[in-house]
């Protein structure tokens, strides 16, 4: 299918319709939660989290013998609570790191979930297919229904965002401070976790467990690159979210045999390395850009000074001088010639050089500049 | 047992024991999340060199997966040092990248051929004994048993060659540069050991697991000992010990051997984090218990010291100017009066001889940290055995 | 002698169940400019957390002007160490400085324009109104800690506490540091400052609190600050000539 026809489609047809939207939507809350967890150094903790909620599905499935979605999805949030505590508990209990703590976590309660979903397979009247789609997602089986509880749970994070804007704010980044104004930092602190780990629990069905910590990180990391406001970081790291969701969803859905959870942390990704190089303040090239420019700037003016130390003591201070003279000069170089020549500050006439009197001007006030600094 | 079933368990023991090694260091080092990256970004590694040598069994794979390893070690590093984003978000950015171009590339590319999802999360132990190494017509035994066998003896000889040089650069980094020893050397030969031991094990234990036998039996280890030498002991223990529970738990459910095994690594950690002698949660809280009361009964002392005005020593007094509830002040006067720490008369408090010289001690101790001056009390006072 | 503005009874503050400060009584009056100084490890930071109640202590009370500080948030500001905040964090010199308005506004409500106007004065005040919407990241040490003290200058408050405000500042800002500081003084605040460089104490300070776990002394500088208590409170022999 090609893409021009599946925007198309997306417009008609009612399932897609749906499918687009539900990952959008999940795109845009993973990706403003995911600000608030870069930004309280948790980034781990989503992966710890939704790789904890496996065996919680399966389990939900064993005990009720459904696989509606909303009940498995209790399952996962309550075995993904259980894990996040359990950190916490070694942490705080232990002298066990986080870092330890976290790939326990994640990698024992994986592989229990991995037990039970093998144990399941196996059980006679269990179609375990509809259990696989947690491991990558698959956004493709995503119910009208899914979508409104997204919508909701978007539309509540939405306003409480909004609402508690400066206690969140304040909170990440000195709470300490926070204390001393008066705030319950507890509460807060307590509602952001919840909300990511709601967040995360929705995320399973479009992105699965393996690449759910994907999902918080990148939209947040590219948004961040763009701007130094706390507020429209959040929001852009929205729409970067919804972005791969919906690319994701689209591109996966024209080739067939792919899950919707790789490719949508594909697009996502594509958007960090994006951000990375080309983000004007921070990016990596125009990073390097600056400091070329500033390099060469600074090779122009020490050749304008060399230059001017040359005539300073001639009476004519347009007396040409060969070129030659300047070749074992640090700073030179042809190129740096034509730009003083372009500038006005510098004359050629073959291989000879003379200094104009603006040229003469701007270096004598950089030399007595420089001789000031000394 | 059969020889199918002994050579499973086989395997898995020695896989076991080649991820406890590296991961004791790892978990040291505080780079246990490494393991995590590492086992999921090799999947691409592993693909690309299938796609090249199109044989599933060449050692080129492992060569090819290794280097991948290596190589996200040191983008998450390039990453970190443009300080872009914190440390931990380089890593959660690269690898589900680059595991899932990996999985794309399968889903793709390679769907029909045995290299599918399921076997990349839960590997084949199962199949191991069927997958076997001729030499001619000898059968010379399980193709992943020499695999994993020749890993382990490389990371052997690697950890008695190096011992010295990992645990100087693991405990005292800076010790270790002024010595000579390159810390930098050391770090990526172990990335490069990680990588190379979850590559050969990917194979026969699956991602997820690889990560679990790497941290778990080290984790619960360390919940143990301080010691080097004992915490690595430890950990082959654990890990050979989960293995073969797993394999009978498996067999038992008919499931996933290898979920199996990190089900039981988990139940294993569960139990040591419970009841370790002295680092174990329920030692932990007992100490914390005695430790609160101890110091509440020395703060209430040294008061009665500091203050000797009769109205700051009454007992109902006690209670609003130091701000305890009733309850605990009832608890700490009733404690120091068993002790011998005080004497009430008409409802004022006074230290005893014994108290005087108990606080003395005590805030000499404090002030000093000498320990000679508190000999005689560590046995008593949970506080004092540092 | 005026009113008491902090006073502090039997205070002792555990980590993890071993004592850092014991059995602190403290009296700092209204309008005194106070260093508490000790050696690393003393306490100090403690101290003030346990007052302002970001640590739980095991026991002790502190009242401010009387009454029980929880009761009295809106008269003490704080100013903490700098390192204690991730720098990186996206937000501009304005908007930390606006935080210190947060307090007055109580749950929900958004700052408007009379915030936005205190804080504009409040830069002024330290010299950092051109940067105003600089990045954070992009300010030194010494900027960053007039932006703290700012943010604390909003707050109007009538006691001011303060942790290693000197610490990494270049020269320039230290002394227009202390210039708020004395100003602050002379307005009739009070402020008590953890510091670390004694041989400013007696220049900046007019009284001072020798920490080291337990209380040492405490007083004003002329009466106190003599090498009887820097010896008790340092453990080595200081020799100290003090600017009378």
């Amino acid at each position: 299918m090609e893409i021009i026809e599946y925007i198309k489609l997306v417009f008609s047809d009612y399932t897609l319709r749906t499918i687009t939207f539900g990952t959008a939507i999940l795109g845009a809350v993973t990706g403003m939660l995911g600000s608030f967890a870069v930004l309280r150094k948790q980034s781990l903790l989503g992966d710890a989290i939704s790789h904890a909620a496996l065996p919680g599905i399966a389990l939900a499935f064993l005990i009720t013998g459904t696989k509606d979605s909303n009940v498995l999805l209790i399952g996962a949030l309550i075995s993904g609570l259980i894990g996040t505590f359990w950190i916490r508990g070694i942490t705080s209990k232990t002298h066990l790191k986080s870092d330890t703590a976290l790939g326990l976590i994640l990698s024992v309660f994986f592989g229990f979930g991995i037990l039970l979903l093998t144990f399941i397979q196996k059980l006679p009247n269990a179609d375990q297919a509809g259990l696989d789609k947690y491991l990558f997602g698959q956004a493709a089986t995503l119910m009208e229904s899914d979508v409104w509880l997204m919508t909701l749970v978007t539309g509540l994070c939405l306003i409480v965002l909004l609402l508690f804007w400066k206690e969140f704010k304040i909170l990440l980044f000195d709470k300490d401070y926070a204390l001393t104004l008066g705030f319950n930092t507890k509460l807060i602190d307590i509602l952001i976790t919840s909300f990511i780990v709601l967040a995360i629990v929705l995320g399973l069905q479009t992105v699965g467990v393996v690449l759910m910590s994907a999902m918080l990180l990148a939209p947040a990391a590219a948004a961040r690159q763009w701007t130094n406001s706390l507020g429209m970081m959040v929001f852009l790291a929205a729409i970067l979210g919804a972005s791969a969701g919906f690319f994701g969803t689209a591109i996966s859905a024209t080739q067939s045999n792919l899950s919707t959870g790789p490719v949508i942390v594909l697009v996502a990704s594509v958007f960090v390395l994006f951000s990375f190089v080309l983000s004007p303040k921070r990016g990596l090239l125009f990073k390097q850009i600056r400091l070329i420019k500033n390099r060469n700037d600074l090779e122009l003016q020490k050749t304008l000074a060399f230059m001017y130390h040359i005539v300073e003591d001639h009476e004519d201070i347009s007396h040409p001088h060969a070129i030659r003279i300047l070749n074992n000069f640090q700073g030179y170089s042809r190129k740096g010639l034509k730009k003083l020549v372009d500038k006005h500050y510098v004359e050629l006439d073959g291989e000879m050089w003379s200094l104009t009197p603006k040229g003469f001007e701007v270096a004598s006030n950089l030399y007595n500049q420089n001789q000031k600094n000394d | 047992m059969t020889s199918a079933q002994f050579e499973i368990q086989l395997i898995a023991s020695l896989v076991a024991i080649a991820c406890a090694i590296p991961g004791t260091f790892l978990v040291l080092r505080k780079m246990a999340m490494i393991s995590d990256a590492i086992s999921h970004s090799i999947l691409p590694g592993l693909v690309v060199g299938f796609f090249i040598t199109q044989d599933l069994n060449s050692p080129l794979l492992i060569l090819f997966a290794a280097i991948t390893g290596v190589l996200t070690v040191v983008l998450v590093e390039k990453i970190q040092q443009t300080k872009l984003v914190k440390e931990d978000t380089a890593i959660g950015l690269v690898f589900p990248a680059l595991f899932s171009i990996g999985v794309i590339l399968i889903a793709k590319y390679a769907n029909d051929v045995h290299l599918d999802i399921d076997a990349v999360l839960l590997g084949e132990l199962a199949f191991a004994p069927f997958d076997r190494l001729y030499y001619g017509t000898v059968d010379l035994g399980p193709k992943s048993l020499w695999v994993i066998g020749g890993v382990l003896t490389v990371t052997l000889i690697l950890l008695f060659a190096f011992f010295k040089e990992l645990k100087m650069s693991t405990f005292d980094a800076g010790l270790a540069t002024s010595l000579g020893f390159s810390p930098v050397i050391i770090h990526y030969g172990l990335m490069s050991v990680a990588s190379v031991t979850t590559v050969s094990a990917f194979d026969a234990v699956g991602a997820i697991l690889v990560v679990a036998l790497m941290i778990a039996p080290a984790a619960s280890a360390y919940l143990l000992t301080t010691n080097l030498k004992r915490m690595l002991g430890l950990a082959c223990f654990f890990g050979v010990l989960s293995a073969i529970s797993g394999y009978w738990l498996a067999s038992f459910l008919d499931a996933s051997i290898a979920g199996s095994i990190a089900t039981m690594l988990g139940v294993i950690f569960l139990i040591i984090y419970l009841f370790a002698p002295s680092k174990g949660l329920i030692s932990v809280l007992y100490r914390e218990k005695q430790q609160r009361v101890e110091v509440l009964l020395i703060t209430f002392l040294l008061h009665l010291k500091n203050h000797s005005e009769i109205e700051e020593r009454h007992v109902n007094h006690l209670n609003e100017h130091i701000n305890w509830q009733k309850v605990r002040s009832k608890t700490v006067l009733s404690l120091a009066l068993k002790n011998n720490m005080i004497t009430i008369e008409n409802k004022v408090v006074s230290l005893s001889e014994k108290g005087e010289e108990f606080t003395t001690k005590a805030i000499d101790y404090i002030l000093t940290n000498e320990d000679g001056l508190i000999e005689d009390m560590k046995e008593d006072f949970f506080l004092f055995r540092g | 002698m005026g009113k008491i503005a902090v006073k502090v009874d039997d205070l002792t503050v555990a980590y993890n169940y071993k004592p850092v400060i014991w059995d602190i009584d403290l009296k700092i009056p209204e309008g005194v400019l106070m260093a508490i100084v000790g050696p690393n490890g003393a306490g100090k930071s403690t101290l003030i957390k346990a007052i302002l109640g970001i640590l739980k202590p095991i026991a002790g009370s502190v009242t401010i002007f009387d009454k029980p500080y929880k009761s009295q948030r809106k008269h003490v500001a704080y100013v903490p160490q700098k390192e204690s905040v991730d720098w990186d964090f996206p937000t501009t010199a304005l908007d930390v400085v606006m935080m210190g308005t947060y307090g007055s506004l109580g749950w929900i409500k958004r700052p408007g324009i009379k915030e936005k106007k205190s804080a504009l004065e409040a830069l002024e005040k330290v010299g950092m109104l051109s940067f105003k919407n600089r990045q954070i990241s992009q300010l030194s040490g010494g900027q960053q800690q007039r932006i703290f003290l700012a943010r604390a200058l909003v707050q109007d408050a009538s006691i001011y506490f303060m942790d290693e405000p000197f610490q990494g500042v270049d020269a320039t800002t230290e002394v227009a540091i202390v210039n708020i500081l004395k100003e602050l003084r002379k307005a009739g605040k009070t402020v008590v400052v953890v510091h670390h460089d004694l041989q400013t104490v007696p220049e900046y300070f007019d009284w001072v609190t020798f920490l080291n776990v337990k209380k040492i002394a405490t007083g004003p500088v002329k009466d106190i600050f003599n090498d009887d208590n820097l010896t008790k409170t340092y453990g080595i022999n200081y020799k100290v000539s003090i600017q009378k």
